[in-house]
């Protein structure tokens, strides 16, 4: 190896112009979120597990009970069932059962519900410390619940 | 002052030492935070107000781990060790003066001694990883072995030069011939060696090397060597080598200030001397931290490389620069 003194000249440069570059990023504001404290938005097309669509009159769920999303579902995650009521036009649902635990979230039975009664939560902290509680979401309880 | 002597010994020691516990505990909060701030992270944050309180968390639980001395290894080094690593870091501080009227031991050999008990640091490190009975530990020293040979050269040619132009080895005095405005600063005396600035670069690049500070950290490079020479210490034993790796970055920027840049000299002639010389010896501390979070740790031939082919011959070079001017003018 030759060192001249261009060589190390040029080099020690290279060397203080990092340091430059190091020095303006201190300076600047830290870009982390702090996570528990402060989150990020959720993107629109985010996909939690799916939720029913609330009915702004009624207060609850638009669904038909058609079971389309059932048959469409490639997991077998989705158990529906329901009534027809006196005097209404269509079903109403009566049970609507997730098993988030198998779902891969493909979205069929969001694209392939009829009357558009399901749509992707924003929900991503999800924990718990039993199988059981994401075996058997319940829809329509979570639907009636919710505000909004 | 009229204190007397044995109270005055008293004071400084725990000075001193609380001195150095202090810096090695907060120095790795800034250096901690330093990182974070460098890569746009927030860093320690939990622990009390913006993580003041980590180091005292982290101390405590240090503290409270076991000690465990693995089998098979030499049991009366592998203790010494830490001790060894920390003491000459202290030692070399009680011959720095502070300020105009704070110094321990006014030593007229301050400079020498400095050194020798710099050695020692690099030296106990060795012992430590020698006595570990583990392999990485004893690749680490031996790499330290040769980085300390290699570094320690150059350095002191570069002090040679240096006390060729002030004429003395006390730093007292050293600091008292570069009174007045910062131009009078060993760093700008120009006129008796031309290449003043280029020594206190290489004075702190050996200052780095031999403090084994990225980007020479050789000794403990974690993605090859696990820990280096630390790999079997546990609890504060592990603790007392970190604390003094700062103790002896203190000690390497204190000597720095006090050389090349005025130690207490105030470049403005306002503010107390303590002021000046803690400011100075906070800047360069920042540096050394800098210039850790901005360089990838290098090879171990470019690390030698750089010693033997670069750093020898530019100090020779220094030195006869600056015999020749001293002689001519």
């Amino acid at each position: 190896m030759r060192f001249g003194f261009t060589d190390i000249w040029r080099g020690f440069w290279s060397l203080v112009t990092g340091m430059r570059v190091t020095l303006q990023q201190f300076f600047r504001k830290p870009v982390t979120v702090h996570y528990p404290h402060e989150s990020l938005p959720v993107p629109d097309r985010f996909r939690g597990h799916i939720i029913f669509v609330r009915d702004p009159e009624t207060g609850k769920s638009l669904c038909i009970a058609c079971k389309s999303c059932e048959k469409a579902c490639p997991s077998d995650c989705i158990v529906v069932d329901g009534v027809k009521r006196e005097g209404e036009k269509k079903k109403s649902v009566t049970e609507f059962k997730l098993d988030f635990t198998k779902c891969s979230l493909c979205g069929s039975c969001v694209e392939v519900c009829p009357v558009d009664a399901l749509k992707f939560s924003k929900r991503y902290n999800l924990a718990s410390t039993t199988k059981t509680e994401y075996v058997q979401i319940d829809l329509v309880k979570d639907v009636e619940g919710r505000g909004s | 002052m009229n204190i007397p002597e044995p109270l005055r010994l008293v004071l400084f020691l725990v000075g001193t030492m609380a001195f150095v516990g202090l810096n090695a505990a907060y120095l790795v909060w800034v250096e901690r935070k330093g990182a974070a701030r460098f890569q746009r992270r927030p860093g320690p944050t939990e622990v009390g107000p913006a993580g003041l309180l980590q180091p005292i968390a982290d101390a405590l639980k240090l503290l409270s781990k076991q000690l465990i001395v693995p089998s098979g290894v030499d049991g009366t080094l592998f203790r010494a060790a830490p001790i060894l690593v920390m003491m000459p870091a202290m030692m070399c501080l009680a011959t720095m003066p502070f300020s105009e009227a704070l110094s321990a031991r006014d030593l007229n050999v301050a400079l020498v001694m400095v050194f020798a008990f710099g050695s020692i640091n690099v030296m106990a490190i060795m012992l430590g990883g020698w006595s570990s009975r583990n392999k990485y530990a004893i690749i680490s020293a031996a790499r330290i072995v040769s980085q300390n040979i290699a570094y320690e050269i150059p350095m002191l040619l570069v002090v040679i030069t240096l006390v060729m132009v002030t004429g003395t080895m006390n730093l007292r005095e050293i600091v008292e011939q570069q009174a007045g405005a910062f131009w009078n600063w060993n760093l700008f005396r120009v006129l008796s060696n031309p290449l003043m600035p280029v020594t206190f670069v290489i004075f702190f690049v050996c200052m780095l090397a031999e403090t084994n500070r990225a980007p020479f950290d050789m000794a403990e490079a974690e993605s090859e060597l696990v820990a280096g020479a630390f790999t079997e210490y546990a609890g504060m034993g592990f603790g007392v080598y970190f604390m003094a790796e700062y103790a002896n970055v203190v000690v390497g920027c204190a000597l720095a200030t006090l050389l090349f840049l005025g130690g207490w000299q105030s470049p403005i002639g306002v503010l107390p001397g303590l002021f000046w010389f803690l400011l100075k010896l906070y800047v360069l501390v920042f540096t050394v931290i800098w210039v850790r979070w901005t360089f990838p740790r290098t090879q171990f031939y470019g690390l030698l490389n750089l010693s033997w082919k670069l750093l020898i011959p530019v100090s020779l070079l220094t030195l006869v620069l600056t015999s020749i001017t001293m002689k001519l003018f």
